[in-house]
């Protein structure tokens, strides 16, 4: 699914270069829940820019579900954010003039799928997330975690074969936090490959893999196993 | 993306700042409003001395006679038979000479302008009686003592009862009334109704003046009425050898000049309305520009989940053609409200001029899409990272 050779980030000041991510090699295959953490300057949130296909690398090769992205353009790169990638954020990043149900919309009209068609699909995605009651909320007259419930169904609605999260849990109480846990486990389940970037050990617990970065590097990676999985939830 | 979701983003998000969205409107609506305004007084205006010049005829051609540079003179007689010469250009003649008299009717006096003339002045000034008979021929042979007045003197000496018959003094001498002339002009004062008609050769009498400085000429057609101007002119100069002497008008001659006048009062106002749409867009652009500023986050929102550059330059595009575009709309129907107005209390008659209201919409939309254009170029060319970190 996600296959990064060599790839690099670098910001020039001056005559110094930093490395944000230095050489960097991950694999990630499909049907993978992967957690990526690392401290803050760890280049994780870069890494998750790329990975989004948000930012391009200064050097190394990154492809995305068998597409090569690395030399894309951004118009180009617009279009795999639509059908390739689901974001969930940490602030959720709705559309605050926009109900739930249009927020759900929005990827599909850039997709270009007609009205009829997008309301039926925005719907179901926000039924699959507990959400059939609140369609024609404002996102402020949501809690935060209906809020990110609202982003998820958002992030699926256009079903892309990967999910990528940024601190998804960041901003919630220890309550939502379990709720949304515990649609990725389902969505998982289901299928979906899912990449999580965090800071959070007890989010990265619910991930197979845990992919530890420091200072642009690899530090350590390693499998999840499947009963403390069970056990820490 | 398709255009009609453009198009629904931006009413969404005009809707969503009702007021901000007016008031970025208002350049517009009053630049549009004061251009269809003006518009419409100029041709107002235009239209109701065209109106009154067409009335007296386009066949019309005046001769003022001044004599300077000169010591020769033509006479009535001389004209007459002009006239009857170029039967094929002029249809009719009537001389005039004019003066300020008293009128009396028993103990109530009047002041008012006096026409002494012939026969043809009614048909050359299309103007009808009312009552009674206008001047013959007849009366100019006999130096009748006979008048016709206007309807302004029977309203303010006769109470605007008939009188048709009676006597009257002008100047002190006594003429009997034969005719009332229709009214033109609500009977005013000073106005066209405020005015008698007396045979010239009475007149020449009555106001001790020998001389005829004005002659009206009828064209037989408006065609001709250049033609004849001139062939007037060139007899003219034969007699007087000098162009100071005498002045011809040619009614249709100071139609065209007023035309061209009309034409570059346009061209002034399309001046003040290219600056007032230019201030207008100025406006929205500033307001566009802090709208992209406000909503950087959701541009990098909207990008990050699949919009390309040219679904957010679309989307800002289009806002600013709707603001620019309703604006418009509102300042056409208030510019025509002006123009109802400005007819229903007489100030001038209301013309609507269609082809200003497609005009002002058509430029309003190019000034949306113009200063539209940079602020909506700001917001695609954000870098999605960019624009999700903003706060």
């Amino acid at each position: 699914m996600i296959r990064i050779n060599e790839l690099s980030k670098k910001y020039e000041m001056g005559d110094n270069v930093l490395y944000a991510l230095d050489h960097l090699s991950i694999h990630i295959k499909e049907h993978e829940f992967v957690a990526i953490i690392g401290p803050s300057g760890s280049g994780k949130s870069t890494l998750m820019n790329i990975i989004g296909c948000l930012d391009s690398p200064s050097e190394g090769k990154y492809s995305l579900n068998n597409i090569e992205v690395s030399k894309f353009n951004g118009n180009e790169l617009a279009e795999i954010r639509n059908f390739q990638i689901g974001f969930i954020f940490q602030g959720y990043n709705l559309v605050k003039k926009l109900t739930a149900l249009e927020n759900v919309e929005l990827p599909l009209i850039y997709a270009g799928i007609h009205a009829k068609e997008r309301h039926v699909r925005a719907k179901a995605a926000l039924e699959s997330v507990g959400l059939s009651e609140r369609l024609h909320h404002m996102p402020s007259e949501l809690s935060g975690g209906q809020q990110q419930r609202v982003a998820i169904a958002r992030a699926l609605v256009l079903d892309p074969p990967l999910l990528l999260a940024d601190e998804p849990t960041g901003n919630l109480d220890s309550k939502s936090e379990v709720e949304i846990l515990n649609i990725f486990k389902e969505l998982n389940a289901k299928g979906n490959t899912i990449v999580v970037i965090t800071h959070d050990d007890s989010v990265a617990k619910i991930a197979n893999r845990i992919i530890r970065l420091k200072d642009g590097k690899l530090e350590q990676e390693s499998e999840v196993i499947e009963d403390e999985l069970t056990t820490s939830v | 993306m398709s255009l009609l979701q453009a198009y629904k983003m931006a009413i969404k998000s005009i809707m969503n700042n009702k007021v901000r969205s007016f008031l970025t409107m208002l350049g517009v609506i009053i630049g549009v409003g004061s251009v269809i305004t003006a518009v419409a007084f100029a041709k107002g205006s235009t239209k109701s001395i065209t109106d009154q010049l067409s009335e007296l005829g386009t066949e019309l051609i005046t001769v003022n006679i001044s004599m300077r540079n000169s010591n020769r003179d033509v006479n009535y007689t001389d004209l007459e038979e002009f006239t009857e010469q170029n039967a094929e250009l002029l249809a009719a003649m009537a001389p005039q000479v004019t003066g300020s008299v008293t009128l009396k009717n028993s103990d109530v006096t009047w002041s008012s302008s006096l026409i002494g003339t012939t026969e043809d002045y009614s048909k050359i000034n299309k103007k009808g009686i009312s009552s009674g008979r206008f001047l013959i021929d007849i009366d100019n042979t006999y130096r009748q003592k006979i008048v016709v007045l206007g309807s302004t003197i029977v309203k303010e000496l006769y109470k605007g009862q008939n009188p048709i018959g009676k006597n009257i003094k002008i100047n002190g001498n006594v003429f009997k009334i034969v005719g009332v002339m229709e009214e033109t002009a609500s009977s005013e004062k000073g106005s066209n109704d405020d005015r008698i008609f007396i045979p010239i050769t009475t007149a020449q009498r009555l106001l001790k003046s020998s001389r005829i400085n004005s002659y009206q000429f009828m064209a037989t057609s408006a065609e001709v009425s250049e033609l004849a101007g001139t062939t007037i002119e060139n007899y003219l100069f034969k007699t007087y050898k000098s162009t100071d002497a005498y002045r011809v008008t040619n009614m249709s001659e100071m139609l065209d000049t007023l035309d061209s006048m009309t034409g570059t009062m346009m061209t002034v106002l399309g001046g003040i309305a290219a600056i007032s749409l230019l201030v207008g867009g100025i406006g929205i652009m500033n307001i566009m520009l802090v709208s992209v500023s406000e909503r950087t986050r959701e541009i990098g929102i909207r990008m990050a989940i699949g919009a390309k550059r040219r679904n957010i330059l679309l989307q800002f595009l289009i806002e600013a053609l709707m603001v620019t575009g309703i604006g418009g709309i509102l300042g056409i129907i208030l510019g025509n409200l002006a123009t109802f107005l400005i007819g229903k209390f007489d100030v001038v008659p209301s013309v609507y001029s269609v082809e200003w209201m497609v005009l002002a919409f058509g430029i309003s939309l190019l000034v949306g899409v113009v200063f539209g254009l940079f602020p909506a170029n700001k917001a695609s060319k954000l870098k999605p990272i960019d624009a999700l970190r903003y706060e």
